[in-house]
């Protein structure tokens, strides 16, 4: 198993790196890339604390080698604020107490994101299913609907 | 009404949390971020059988592999006498086995590597020969004569019995059940559960063999009373406690099962002292389900005596606790069982009497809590279950029934017949409030016209009283550390503030809370107190968080500090002032002399006195410390009701409604109080439908994944529906009493009386947790409602 180079645009920014062919891309980032708000909670996908978007898609970087994201384009959490403006969904999250403990959190806002582009103004049903790949144990989720309804909110306003 | 402004934000106010803006940016530190140059990877070789001696480690094929530097064994620790590690409860726990394996999944061997994936390659090279023994999963069996004795370690040991407890007069209790005119028995099972925080455990262990010191970033919920632990340990290989450092960085949740010591820290710690290279051990999902500490798995029989009129007058309670091979629970010392003989709950028995055993079994060990004090939920679960059992069987309304027995507002201090003296407490106030919220006369008559046309609903209520903030010395220990807690604050000469406490966050929002307690105290702003916890190299010696302690003994501490600092500070004030320290009175933030109030210093001036022109006599800085030492527990009630529509054809339960009115004495953050008790409540949900670790006749496990081991996703949790009462502790400085485990407690109960309300009729008296579909799908069928 030769060692493979790659090409990863991670928010905004181009990286090669040189990884194993078995590397998955949630290692890749975490530990190549140093990356550190991608979370790991399970390795089988149940949790989705890995979720980050590649291409604009929400998918569990756990799940992925890191091989198979060559040339494309990925967004980890540290690429929601942009030039020191939290994303909506950061401000939603603070502003409604949608974490406690802060580490499926990551995965939860990039789960959000991605279905929020699709659903602009998500029902409270739509907001639980979009979110139910993605496990927490502290919140009783409810707060982290409100966190959706409000990013949804201001993400609407900004049109 | 809050004391403070908003701009300071003390008790009362809904303050955003401090510790989020690192969160909602991934710029959290949990262990597994912990990356150091030259760090090495431990991964675990775990046994495929429960019960099996080991005839043979064969760990060449490992060693061949390029970047596997070593693989450990049993023998290997034993050198140093490692092999074996005492437990929280004076019981003895393997680290790695030199003889035999006592449950599926326990460590067999670690293998160190260079990359976390060469480890991985190097634990599966690793060749083991077992003997398979005969398996004991069965904990009633387990006490049969002739039941394989497990525990061949211990000289002597003749069966597996671990210990008998008992509490309470068995004299007056038979008494009162022979006496008796209405009794109802029940035997309830309360399964295997495992916390399954979303962060597994793990640690980075950094030997400096230079210096002689180890730092250990470790995955705990009790930094310090593990420092101690393992000084204990492994003093005699030249661990001190003064070069043990242990860094319990932001931790993903912990819910009681970052309380041990899990072979793997220690593993890796002996790794890296042995190699002086850092070593990062972190589990993934199946060894933290199959091999940490699980909770419950409470065999219980239950016995209620009352009047024909529904006075309730005795309880009787006997009750096997597996906990696997070992007794790895995380219970003061005194009480082997928790505090079980809480069991009597919000009502007034004049006779109560439990016992337990504790017995060995082909599992893993364990016997911690699932966020809930020690062992509260068994024993609040047993109760209000009974109670509704007795209801429906005196053909009394449940919420009635309760009313006629809670123990009255007037009553409080109140000691109960198993001995522990509530302090403070408005049952009926509580239940009256649910029942209102939920309209509770309309869904009876809803039920009953349900009823009529065969429909399945029913509603549960769980009126439960908690015993949280161990505790007082006098009785508390664990393994002999007394469990004050501590807080350490100095304010800075510009009136900023650090402050340190002995515990440790894990998703509740101490730097926040704590901050809140200071403000209100000395009316400094939130913003200028900075909140520290968790390493052991500076923060004050604590016990640490869990048990819904934090606070009742860490933030009383703080208000403590707090206002021995405000103390000097008035005499601060009285010399800047040319003012009698008796004609000063305080205001949050400032001192001003009484009748002048133009005549004012603020904490901010005062702290800049403090080291700038301090009065002749005093000692320049301003400081404090505070080892709280609570003068009794605190008890945290409430009121829950649930409502459930049940699914004939599939035997699915549906929660239709769930209202949870929860009385926590004051309240510091109401936002904060609020998401404590929807995530407690999603944590009764999860074992009352869904979460289950079962063990087949071999020993194999049953739920060792997030394949079968169901957590409640935002699709199953209900839309929680809360409200509260207050009721202030009289003995905590600041009326509060601890919220964090409250609707873990309360919830399950509610949901099964629920469930059981909707089947009565059709003859069903109880159904163990989780009610699965297949479950209620079974008694349906059984009861001729479903084909």
């Amino acid at each position: 198993m030769g060692s493979q180079k790659i090409s990863l645009k991670v928010n905004g920014v181009d990286h090669e790196v040189v990884v194993e062919p078995r590397l998955l891309l949630v290692h890749c980032l975490r530990e190549v890339l140093r990356l550190t708000g991608t979370h790991i909670g399970c390795e089988t996908s149940h949790c989705g604390a890995c979720t980050v978007h590649l291409d604009g898609k929400a998918i569990k970087s756990c799940s992925l080698f890191a091989i198979q994201a060559d040339g494309r384009e990925i967004t980890t959490v540290e690429g929601l604020e942009q030039d020191g403006t939290l994303h909506p969904i950061q401000e939603g999250f603070w502003q409604e107490h949608g974490l406690q403990c802060g580490f499926c959190t990551p995965g939860m806002m990039m789960t959000a994101t991605a279905f929020l582009k699709d659903h602009p103004q998500p029902t409270e049903d739509e907001i639980r299913v979009a979110i139910s790949g993605n496990l927490c144990r502290c919140t009783g989720y409810m707060n982290i609907v409100k966190s959706i309804q409000y990013a949804a909110a201001k993400l609407r306003q900004g049109e | 009404m809050p004391r403070t402004s908003p701009e300071v934000g003390g008790m009362g106010h809904s303050v955003r949390r401090k510790e989020d803006p690192r969160f909602i940016r991934g710029k959290g530190t949990y262990v597994d971020d912990i990356q150091l140059p030259g760090m090495l990877y431990l991964d675990i070789v775990r046994s495929p059988y429960a019960h099996a001696k080991i005839k043979k480690i064969d760990t060449s094929k490992a060693l061949a592999i390029p970047g596997v530097l070593a693989v450990i064994t049993g023998q290997d620790l034993a050198q140093y006498n490692l092999h074996w590690m005492p437990t929280l409860m004076s019981d003895t726990q393997m680290v790695l086995p030199v003889e035999k394996v006592m449950y599926q999944a326990q460590e067999v061997a670690a293998v160190l590597a260079t990359d976390r994936y060469i480890a991985a390659d190097g634990a599966e090279a690793v060749e083991v020969d077992y003997e398979p023994l005969p398996v004991v999963v069965d904990a009633k069996k387990a006490l049969e004569p002739g039941a394989p004795v497990l525990r061949t370690d211990k000289p002597g040991k003749t069966d597996n019995h671990i210990w008998h407890w008992q509490w309470g007069d068995r004299t007056a209790t038979d008494r009162a059940f022979q006496e008796a005119e209405v009794t109802v028995q029940q035997e309830i099972y309360l399964p295997r559960i495992h916390v399954s925080s979303i962060e597994t455990c793990g640690c980075v262990a950094d030997f400096d063999k230079v210096e002689g010191k180890l730092t250990l970033w470790m995955t705990t919920q009790a930094p310090h009373a593990i420092r101690t632990v393992f000084a204990l340990v492994a003093g005699h290989v030249g661990l001190a406690e003064h070069k043990i450092r242990i860094i319990s960085p932001d931790i993903g949740g912990g819910f009681g099962g970052k309380v041990p010591v899990y072979p793997g820290y220690v593993i890796a710690v002996a790794a890296s002292v042995l190699t002086g290279k850092p070593v990062k051990w972190i589990e993934d999902r199946m060894e933290n389900l199959q091999a940490d500490s699980f909770a419950r798995d409470y065999h219980i029989a239950a016995e209620l005596a009352a009047t024909k009129e529904g006075t309730l007058t005795a309880l009787r309670i006997k009750t096997i606790a597996d906990h696997g091979y070992t007794d790895a629970a995380a219970n003061p010392s005194k009480f082997p069982a928790g505090l079980f003989h809480i069991c009597t709950g919000s009502y007034d028995f004049k006779a109560a009497h439990v016992e337990v055993d504790g017995v060995y079994t082909n599992k893993p060990p364990g016997g911690i809590a699932y966020r809930c004090s020690f062992r509260v939920t068994e024993a609040v679960h047993t109760i209000e279950r009974m109670v509704d059992l007795m209801a429906h069987q005196l053909g009394m309304d449940p919420a009635e029934l309760r009313f006629k027995n809670f123990i009255k507002s007037e009553q409080f201090p109140y000691t109960s017949a198993l001995g522990w003296e509530y302090d403070s407490g408005n049952y009926a106030g509580a239940l009256h409030k649910a029942m209102e919220k939920i309209g509770y006369a309309e869904l009876r008559q809803e039920q009953a016209e349900k009823r009529s046309r065969g429909e399945l609903m029913g509603i549960g209520i769980s009126s439960f009283t908690e015993i949280v903030g161990a505790g007082p010395s006098k009785h508390f220990d664990i393994l002999g550390l007394k469990m004050f807690d501590s807080a350490e604050i100095r304010i800075h000469p510009t009136g900023k503030v650090i402050a340190r406490f002995g515990t440790k966050s894990q998703g509740q929002g101490h730097e926040t809370t704590y901050a809140q307690i200071i403000a209100e105290e000395l009316g400094i702003p939130v913003a200028d107190i900075q909140v520290e916890e968790g390493d052991t190299d500076t923060a004050p010696y604590g016990l640490g968080t869990y048990a819904s302690r934090s606070t009742p003994t860490a933030g009383a501490a703080g208000a403590v500090a707090s206002r021995k600092i405000r103390d000097k500070a008035k005499k601060i004030a009285a010399y800047l002032l040319e003012a009698n320290e008796a004609d000063l009175e305080w205001e949050p933030g400032k001192f001003f002399v009484r009748g002048t109030p133009d005549k004012t210093k603020t904490i901010q001036e005062i702290a800049f006195a403090a080291y700038t022109n301090h009065p002749p006599g005093l000692e320049a800085g301003l400081e404090a410390v505070s080892y709280y030492d609570p003068p009794n527990l605190t008890y945290p009630f409430g009121s829950y009701i649930c409502v459930v529509d049940i699914d004939k054809g599939t035997g699915e339960v549906k929660i239709r409604r769930f209202v949870a009115v929860d009385d926590c004495g004051n309240i510091i953050n109401p936002m904060i109080v609020e998401g404590q008790i929807h995530g407690g409540l999603t944590m009764g949900l999860a074992p009352a439908l869904y979460e289950e670790i079962s063990y087949d006749e071999y020993g194999n496990i049953l739920g060792g994944s997030f394949i079968d081991y169901l957590l409640p996703t935002a699709v199953e949790t209900p839309k929680w529906e809360t409200d509260k009462t207050c009721t202030p502790s009289p003995h905590h400085p600041l009326g509060a009493k601890g919220v964090g485990e409250s609707a873990t407690v309360g919830a399950p109960a509610a949901i099964a009386n629920a469930v059981v309300d909707a089947m009565w009729h059709l003859g069903v008296r109880h159904v163990d947790i989780p009610i699965t579909p297949a479950k209620v799908w079974k008694l349906l069928r059984e009861s001729g409602v479903t084909d």
